[in-house]
């Protein structure tokens, strides 16, 4: 992809400043119902999850305190991984949004939730919440482009350390909180700009410390320990588990924003912005997953990443149900509503990760001389 | 009355240990997080109540019966608790006066709801409100309650469901051996709540009852307490009730050099009602600015110079969430009306609300 500001068929050209502003007025329009609806059933449906998986993870460690015998390895692994998919996806991502503290509930509120994973929730909070989901996916904004060490545009200039860019991505794959934790402490900036000694840094850095102290502590050295004879074969499973978690939530997360047909804006188009382009703009560059009730769940409902986007504090087991009105939306003006099958996106994020490991054919034309460019002036002004 | 017994010092160090190991294995959650799911009622979790029973007194009052946490340590008659129920999914919290006599057998208390028109909550508990329930509770609070050793003679002025408090004390049996009158008013003999009961405690010559019914009879008004009490100023007295017959109370008690001998409870709820804008508070801060309708509190704040938290700044990255103690804010994307009143705690969004009155923020 390339800057939407730089394509030679501009996907919102057609639109006028008076279409954009419509378009946001009808998202509006579906943010109100939602929310004039939300109440118990929604409530219901997230203490409903959170037991399900405190049961599932109590259960599934019981279970592995026996796993020297291969079958509670199994059962236990298994049960384990789910519980910690749910954990982060559907439980812990959401509830970190604000979707849930409609329901003054201290325990199952955004401002108290603390979830499993080594990036520490307040500051996962800040580089997620606010700086991703404002800037989603404004060049050199939005460090979820690539975060800060992949090339995933064509605007990003190529540098012969793309080239071990697959690479990257699969130990990232594999190693997902830890990339999460060091991406929202900004390490790689922090370090190149020599802030590391800066006492903000480091005292974030410390909490990400102690976070990742009590989890190590937890999953592969308290719980072996409790499984006596089976001490390696826990271990073993506690990784395994975490190793699925993390593999499973890259998978869904690149699925969100990067496969083919997802757009990229440049930061000058977001000055000024109003509510109706920023809208636009969530609904350009997020993609879907399709599939089962199931594979909502354990996404997160990030399959309705689009969905999600344009409305990120809406309790996320409602937006399979905005999801049609949403995409009867992308018809009514002409835009593609970008949705495939799980393994279709990954391939089509993958795909892009290795070929922009290599340097682009053709250099993008540059942008108009002689102006911003922004979103509602693209009309006139598309090259 | 209260429950906690120390425990030998040997025993809470293996305890606070085990604690201790059980938090490393369930970080990032605690392990009462799990135990809540099993026990929520155990001693040591946050106070909850089950609500066992929930049996209507009039068209428009219930009795709720509820087995209090094992952390509930007893209340006075007279006293009241506050409670946290989930309505349309969103916790609310309101206080009602406890109609149980203490120290049960059978552990369990219980409240008496008066459903008031357009009151969420009370309209919740009084129709939809069902056995098997989850509460959360706060302990018994209140100084609303009869002395120690009873006053001879007692007089009990109520209004509605003003009666509430006054039954927790009958039902206790307090003042037991006093000469205690209750005029109480309602506006139907259907209306009164507890009807059976009072009219029993009459016929049995525990207390001398007086029901003055509105519809006929018309509102009582202090003036006819001296024909109907003569000796009414010297007595203790407790009056529950609407805010006009409080006041006329206060006012009589006082103009009659009596108010030492009258004890009031005013248990309405603060009426809030929005407008465009108002006086907003930053407590910590101790600064005080007047917004519009139309500004972010965000904004207000900051421009007063108060360190506010903040994100986004359009409603949806959550960075922004504080206390909202008091007052009543309007969100700006939708018009949407958010109250609170001490105690609520209810946490809001500044970036995207503006005040729709006075507010008090805890900042």
């Amino acid at each position: 992809m390339t800057a939407i500001q730089k394509k030679a068929h501009n996907p919102i050209a057609h639109l006028t400043a008076a279409d954009i502003d419509a378009l946001g007025r009808e998202l509006d329009a579906i943010r109100d119902r939602v929310l004039a609806s939300r109440g118990e059933a929604d409530a219901a449906y997230i203490r409903k999850v959170i037991a399900i998986q405190r049961r599932l993870e109590l259960g599934s460690r019981a279970v592995l305190l026996f796993s020297l015998f291969p079958p509670a390895w199994l059962v236990g692994t298994a049960g384990l991984a789910v519980a910690k998919i749910l954990e982060n996806m559907e439980i812990g991502h959401n509830v970190l949004h604000g979707q849930y503290d409609f329901m003054r509930d201290p325990k199952i509120h955004s401002t108290t939730w603390e979830w499993d994973h080594v990036s520490p929730a307040a500051q996962w909070k800040h580089s997620h919440n606010q700086l991703h989901h404002t800037y989603t996916n404004v060049l050199g904004k939005d460090n979820d482009l690539g975060y800060g060490i992949m090339r995933v545009d064509e605007d990003q200039p190529w540098h012969p350390i793309h080239l071990g860019q697959p690479l990257w991505n699969l130990i990232n794959a594999c190693f997902f909180e830890y990339g999460i934790a060091a991406y929202d402490l900004e390490l790689g900036r922090n370090l190149r700009k020599g802030r590391h000694k800066a006492p903000e840094f480091r005292a974030r850095a410390r909490a990400v410390g102690r976070k990742i102290r009590r989890q190590f502590l937890k999953d592969y050295i308290i719980h072996p320990l409790l499984s006596g004879p089976s001490f390696l074969s826990t271990l073993a499973a506690t990784f395994t588990a975490n190793l699925i978690r993390n593999l499973w939530s890259h998978s869904v997360i690149m699925c969100g924003h990067f496969p083919e047909g997802v757009e990229t804006f440049e930061k000058t188009s977001i000055e000024g912005e109003t509510r109706g382009e920023w809208y636009l703009r969530q609904m350009l560059g997020s993609a879907n997953i399709s599939g089962s009730r199931l594979t909502h769940i354990m996404t997160g409902n990030l399959s309705f990443q689009i969905e999600h986007h344009l409305f990120p504090d809406l309790p996320s087991c409602r937006y399979q149900e905005v999801a049609p009105e949403v995409r009867a939306l992308f018809a009514k003006y002409g835009l593609t509503y970008t949705t495939g099958a799980l393994p279709k996106q990954v391939a089509s994020a993958w795909w892009k990760v290795i070929r922009l490991s290599l340097p682009s054919r053709a250099t993008p034309a540059p942008p108009p001389a002689g102006g911003q460019v922004r979103t509602d002036a693209l009309a006139t002004s598309s090259v | 009355m209260t429950t906690t017994v120390p425990r030998p010092p040997g025993r809470r160090t293996v305890r606070d240990r085990l604690f201790r190991l059980a938090e490393t294995v369930t970080t990032p959650l605690l392990p009462e997080d799990y135990l809540d799911l099993i026990a929520p009622l155990r001693s040591g979790a946050a106070l909850r109540g089950r609500i066992l029973d929930v049996r209507p007194e009039t068209r428009d009052a219930a009795t709720l019966t509820i087995r209090p946490g094992r952390g509930w340590r007893g209340h006075t008659p007279g006293q009241y608790v506050r409670l946290g129920v989930d309505v349309d999914g969103v916790r609310q919290w309101r206080a009602y006066s406890l109609t149980s006599a203490p120290g049960r057998s059978d552990g369990l208390i219980s409240v008496t709801v008066k459903a008031i028109p357009d009151g969420r909550v009370s309209n919740h508990l009084v129709r939809r409100a069902r056995p098997g329930t989850l509460v959360q509770l706060d302990q018994a609070q209140g100084d609303f309650v009869a002395p120690v050793p009873a006053p001879e003679r007692v007089l009990f002025v109520t209004a509605g469901s003003g009666i509430t408090p006054v039954m927790g004390m009958l039902r206790a049996g307090a003042p037991a051996t006093a000469d205690v009158v209750l005029v109480h008013s309602a506006p139907t003999p259907d209306d009164v709540i507890f009807a059976a009961e009072l009219r029993g405690l009459a016929a049995r010559g525990a207390i001398r009852l007086v029901e003055r019914h509105t519809d006929t009879d018309g509102v009582l008004g202090v003036a006819e307490l001296a024909d109907l009490v003569p000796d009414h100023l010297d007595r203790q007295t407790w009056a529950c009730g609407p805010v006009g017959l409080l006041d006329a109370v206060e006012a009589h008690w006082a103009a009659n050099g009596a108010a030492d001998r009258l004890h009031t409870e005013r248990f309405r709820p603060t009426v809030i009602s929005p407008g465009a804008g108002g006086d907003v508070t930053f407590t910590r801060a101790g600064v005080t600015v007047r917004a519009d309708g139309g500004t972010a509190l965000l904004d207000a704040g900051e421009d007063a110079g108060v360190l506010m938290p903040s994100g986004c700044r359009m409603g949806i990255c959550f960075g922004c969430v504080v206390p909202l103690r008091q007052g009543a804010v309007r969100d700006l994307r939708n018009g949407e009306i958010t109250t609170a009143v001490p105690g609520d705690n209810v946490l809001i969004q500044t970036c995207v609300s503006a005040a729709a009155g006075t507010c008090d923020i805890d900042l």
